[in-house]
């Protein structure tokens, strides 16, 4: 899209809201819907990648460390990453204001 | 040299929809309509039409073919009828949403229970709201004719909108009338090849249909409204060429000796020509009556409505479907919504009738005309009347 979404108005939109940029979902920030943030103890990581497999948003890569870390523009927070991990590296804390 | 043949509406109506070289025909079948898709069936097997024919498990199923059809690119074409347009809804909504072309007969019928497959306009009124443009025909002809028009109203690129053709189930499908079919050289000059500006192909992906948050929701509907406004002036264009090409003439809002009328009846689809017997009738005993039909059901004729009823007295509106602890009929509803605010308006009687199959004949309009000339005088105590209701 030329613009972001909260920009366009009614005369933007194409035919049936059609999207004719492939791939575009991309671009869509499902990390504010994020109630709670995943924090890292790396000293405990045993680079496993189990969290990286349980993902459910695909969000979680290594870092230029090699340790596995979510992208937070897409992080949804769901904690699920936490409870699965092995050695307890991962703890879930409370968003801010 | 054109032929005028007799002929079962239904099959008329299949015959217009292979002179529209349709591409493809997903339908189930259900009384009154199913006459309709089974001439269809039949083209295509016998190879007289060149199309694909998908007998789908259900409406919902035929609703959702259509939408794949139409989206790649194929002249798309289906039709229904009561409980089957009702199993269709939610799919309805996403064909006008979408913007998706493609024409539905319905041949409409009362809705359950208690199971009636005999006609009133129950259906129709239940998918007022689903953004498709809506129009009634009257006669066998006509339907051929809007049958036709009907295509290249939805298909236009300035429109790219679904359009139901409404006709009365039984009293007009499964009559047999006299007809005019264009030669097949004149539709397709009429008609032009339909196509999609953005069709679901390979080579080009688009996404039809993806979620919308609340940041782009409201725009998108807006932009929804504003199309189906704009659909008028072609609707409005197309019925000027077709008169000019083919001598029958369409409009949104038809009158029938209303001119100097202080008493009008308005009615939709087929019941109005029994209603026209009656005006003669009542015209000839010296009675200020006349008609006006409302063919454009949506878009929703707001100026030429205004317009055909501003000097009469009284308007007295029959509706054959019933808004249930609502205002009566959803026709009179609207029509009182639409003259609310002007300063020059008739007062208003809502009758509904001829409701699953109930016949109203000449003397049945008379006594509504006398009836609803009666209650504006006399006042009632109730919102609507059901017309011949034993009580």
């Amino acid at each position: 899209m030329t613009k972001p979404e909260g920009e366009l108005t009614w005369k933007d939109i194409d035919i049936g809201a059609i999207v004719s940029e492939p791939g575009n979902a991309s671009q869509y920030r499902t990390g504010d819907w994020r109630s709670e943030r995943p924090t890292y103890d790396f000293t405990k990581c045993i680079k496993c990648g189990i969290c990286y497999i349980f993902c459910p948003e695909g969000c979680i890569g290594q870092n230029a460390e090699g340790y596995f870390e979510a992208d937070l523009f897409y992080c949804k927070g769901c904690g699920i990453c936490a409870h699965e991990c092995p050695t307890g590296v991962i703890t879930m804390v409370a968003e801010e204001q | 040299m054109v032929k005028r043949v007799g002929i079962e509406v239904s099959l008329a109506i299949g015959d217009a929809v292979k002179l529209a070289n349709a591409d493809v025909i997903a339908a189930y079948p259900i009384t009154p309509q199913t006459h309709i898709v089974e001439h269809l069936a039949e083209l295509v097997a016998n190879g007289e039409l060149d199309a694909q024919y998908i007998p789908v498990e259900s409406e919902h199923s035929a609703m959702s073919a259509c939408l794949g059809s139409s989206a790649v690119g194929a002249r798309t074409f289906t039709a229904t009828a009561g409980q089957g347009l009702e199993l269709m809804h939610e799919v309805l909504y996403v064909a006008s949403s979408m913007r998706l072309p493609m024409v539905m007969a319905v041949a409409n019928r009362a809705l359950s229970a208690p199971l009636s497959v005999w006609g009133d306009q129950s259906d129709v009124m239940a998918v007022r709201d689903t953004g498709w443009i809506q129009i009634f025909v009257e006669n066998g002809q006509d339907a051929v004719d809007n049958t036709l028009c009907a295509f290249r109203i939805g298909e236009d690129p300035r429109v790219l909108l679904p359009v139901m053709v409404h006709l009365d189930g039984f009293y007009l499908s499964h009559m047999i009338e006299p007809v005019v079919f264009p030669e097949q050289s004149q539709v397709d000059k009429f008609l032009p090849p339909y196509k999609y500006p953005m069709p679901l192909h390979p080579d080009k992906p688009v996404t039809m249909g993806a979620f919308a948050p609340p940041i782009i929701y409201s725009e998108a509907k807006k932009a929804q409204v504003i199309n189906l406004e704009a659909s008028k002036g072609v609707i409005l264009e197309c019925w000027q060429e077709f008169g000019n090409i083919f001598g029958r003439h369409y409009s949104p809002v038809e009158r029938y000796r209303s001119e100097d009328a202080k008493v009008l009846l308005l009615t939709l689809g087929g019941f109005s020509e029994t209603a026209m017997t009656t005006i003669d009738k009542m015209r000839g005993e010296g009675k200020s009556v006349g008609l006006v039909r409302i063919r454009l059901w949506r878009p929703f004729p707001f100026a030429e409505l205004r317009q055909a009823v501003k000097n009469a007295e009284l308007l007295i509106v029959l509706d054959r479907a019933i808004s249930f602890g609502g205002p009566g009929g959803p026709v009179c509803s609207e029509v009182r919504s639409a003259l609310y605010n002007e300063a020059k308006k008739p007062k208003i009687i809502g009758f509904v009738g001829g409701l699953g199959g109930r016949d109203i004949t000449p003397a049945g309009f008379e006594t509504i005309i006398n009836r609803g000339i009666e209650v504006s005088q006399k006042g009632s105590d109730r919102e609507f009347e059901i017309f011949g209701v034993r009580e």
